[in-house]
């Protein structure tokens, strides 16, 4: 019961800030679904282990993928998020069967080296892609038939957050099954989870694949709502961003990924408007803060403060 | 003929700056274990020093250089001491995050100092004077950059087998418990050589702003390049660094020369497919 505690009072939390800044849609949707993209991250890397530096080639991919089924095939809000899984997902499972046999620093610039390989593909693909001018004209239908999306943004933000809440239990209750106990135990120690028999190839790779889905997913929902897909989906910046959001709020915990990305993004937005350089100052700082005081993130800073006062291994503490 | 000969002689040059700037990375990765994401950033901090000694404080390119590198290690050092000591205990994802907010710190530092233009570096009239090879004049920099190149590699293997600090940070890298054990002082191993790798670092830097212009976003721009050549070549191996950087640097310039529309693709598919037959990287261990 107590699991439950922390994602309501973020739902209700996202709810409530509806009524609040109504006059943000745009801003508020843009966090929910980085949410999303963020939660991908969170089980390939919280649960999974993967240190990955590439999740936005699965992010791009389900934009690119969305945004093109939009405009020549069907405009179905929901089709299109099917096929965003499904290019994130292909992707993920094509470059997961090399980029897996890796380790350590190999496996991380694979990661990277992938969404530079599709950034360029898509670069060059430019009478498919539209290049660096970014893909335009993506037309998409009312979600379920029913709602249109509008001009401020009201549509939008309650079907991403749907999109955002399905992902969220889907993904909690995946962590909770035994193959996503399997990723614990991998990422725990991937010597005695072959010792019992497991395949950590092979579940690192299906940890991947669904990992890669939801991205595509977060991805289509961008296109869909901003109906624009620019170059920038593949960026290294986007992945590197994503995960410093995901360690700000703690790895490992679904509401750690929500969390931090909210903070994250709101700190941005105030600080970041008028000059992105300082805002680099800012963000190595808390990097380094949180790695170095914080391992377990934000989320943890409850316990890590009681332990303080407790015992004074606090460090230990907010490993429990 | 001629083409090939423009290959290799561009090729080998541009192998020879990303041995150089790649090389501290291997070593640092293969003896302390830290995947240093930030070490591109010792050579934007030596090109910008270079840039900013040279251009605005007026010294004569050489002792511009030189002064660049000697601040460089300035730099590299503290925070050996204070930052990277600490995370050398720290996870795969901690070290890699650390040294990206590093990074970061970097990139912003130098924009805040620089701006965020290019930094050229003005070369001396001795390197850039044209030399005639016979099938083509090229600037007397390129030919320097592959002296240096071998000068570097030269000296390294001189250091590693020839020396008494070679034998220890050999011990080092194979068990540092063992080494420490038998009186060698390991944390004053790992200072210098991580000195030593950011001193290269900027070397390359400066010396190879012709081939990668140096700017703020330097070290996020050719971060993956750098770390190619340490994951192709194998960790810790410098035979294997000089290898993949030479073969690497040739490959690419092939490529821009022979299909410039899909360069970077063709570069990116060599690497995958090198690395998808060999994990470990050409000469990696384990």
């Amino acid at each position: 019961m107590r699991n439950l505690i922390l994602p309501l009072a973020c739902l209700l939390a996202a709810v409530a800030a509806f009524f609040v800044f109504p006059y943000d849609l745009a801003f508020l949707t843009r966090i929910v679904i980085m949410i999303v993209f963020v939660l991908s991250i969170d089980l390939v890397l919280g649960y999974a282990g993967i240190p990955t530096l590439g999740q936005a080639a699965m992010y791009g991919s389900g934009a690119y993928a969305a945004g093109l089924f939009s405009i020549h095939v069907w405009g179905d809000p929901l089709a299109g998020l099917a096929v965003g899984a499904l290019a994130g997902a292909a992707i993920a499972a094509l470059s997961g069967l090399v980029v897996m046999r890796a380790r350590g620093l190999t496996l991380i610039m694979l990661t990277i080296a992938v969404a530079a390989i599709l950034h360029e593909l898509a670069n060059r693909a430019r009478g498919l892609t539209g290049g660096a001018d970014g893909l335009r004209g993506i037309r998409v239908d009312p979600v379920l038939g029913l709602f249109e999306f509008d001009f401020i943004g009201r549509t939008g933000y309650w079907y991403a957050l749907a999109v955002a809440v399905a992902v969220f239990v889907l993904l909690a209750v995946i962590v909770r099954s035994p193959f996503g106990l399997s990723l614990r135990g991998i990422h725990e120690s991937p010597a005695r989870m072959t010792a019992i028999g497991a395949s950590v190839y092979w579940r690192q790779i299906t940890a991947y694949v669904i990992g890669g889905a939801v991205a595509g997913i977060a991805g289509a929902l961008a296109a869909q709502i901003t109906q624009l897909v620019s170059l920038e989906v593949f960026a290294f910046a986007l992945s590197a961003e994503a995960v410093i959001m995901l360690i700000l709020g703690g790895t490992g915990r679904l509401t750690g990924a929500v969390i931090g990305t909210t903070l994250f993004m709101t700190v941005e937005h105030i600080a970041a408007a008028n000059d992105p350089f300082n805002w680099l100052f800012v963000i190595g700082a808390l990097v380094l803060a949180v790695v170095f005081f914080l391992p377990a993130g934000l989320i943890a800073l409850p316990r890590a403060l009681t332990g303080l006062i407790v015992d004074k291994g606090g460090r230990d503490a907010d490993r429990t | 003929m001629d083409l090939f000969l423009n290959i290799a002689v561009d090729g080998v040059a541009y192998g020879m700056i990303l041995f150089m700037i790649a090389v501290g990375l291997s070593v640092t990765m293969g003896l302390m274990r830290v995947i240093n994401l930030a070490h591109g950033g010792f050579a934007l901090i030596g090109g910008a020093l270079a840039h900013w000694l040279g251009r605005e404080v007026g010294l004569p390119f050489w002792i511009a250089a030189t002064l660049a590198i000697a601040g460089t290690v300035a730099i590299a050092l503290p925070l050996e001491r204070v930052l990277y000591r600490r995370i050398y205990g720290f996870g795969e994802l901690q070290q890699v995050l650390a040294t990206i907010g590093l990074t970061f710190l970097m990139i912003a530092s130098v924009n805040l100092w620089q701006g965020s233009t290019l930094l050229a570096i003005d070369l001396p009239p001795a390197l850039r004077a044209p030399v005639d090879l016979g099938f083509r004049t090229l600037p007397a920099h390129r030919l320097a950059v592959i002296a240096l190149g071998l000068a570097v590699i030269a000296g390294l293997w001189l250091l590693l087998e020839r020396t008494r600090f070679g034998i220890r940070l050999r011990a080092a890298v194979d068990n540092r418990a063992t080494a420490s054990a038998h009186g060698i002082d390991t944390g004053l191993i790992y200072m210098v050589t991580f000195a030593l790798g950011a001193a290269l670092a900027a070397l390359g830097g400066i010396f190879g702003a012709e081939l990668l212009p140096i700017d703020a976003y330097y070290p996020l721009r050719y971060m993956v390049l750098f770390l190619i050549v340490v994951a192709v070549g194998g960790m810790g191996s410098i035979a294997g660094s000089f290898a993949a950087a030479l073969g690497l640097g040739v490959i690419e310039t092939a490529a821009r020369y022979l299909v410039p529309d899909l360069a970077t693709l063709a570069f990116y598919g060599i690497v995958i497919a090198l690395l998808a037959a060999r994990p470990q990287g050409l000469m990696g261990r384990v």
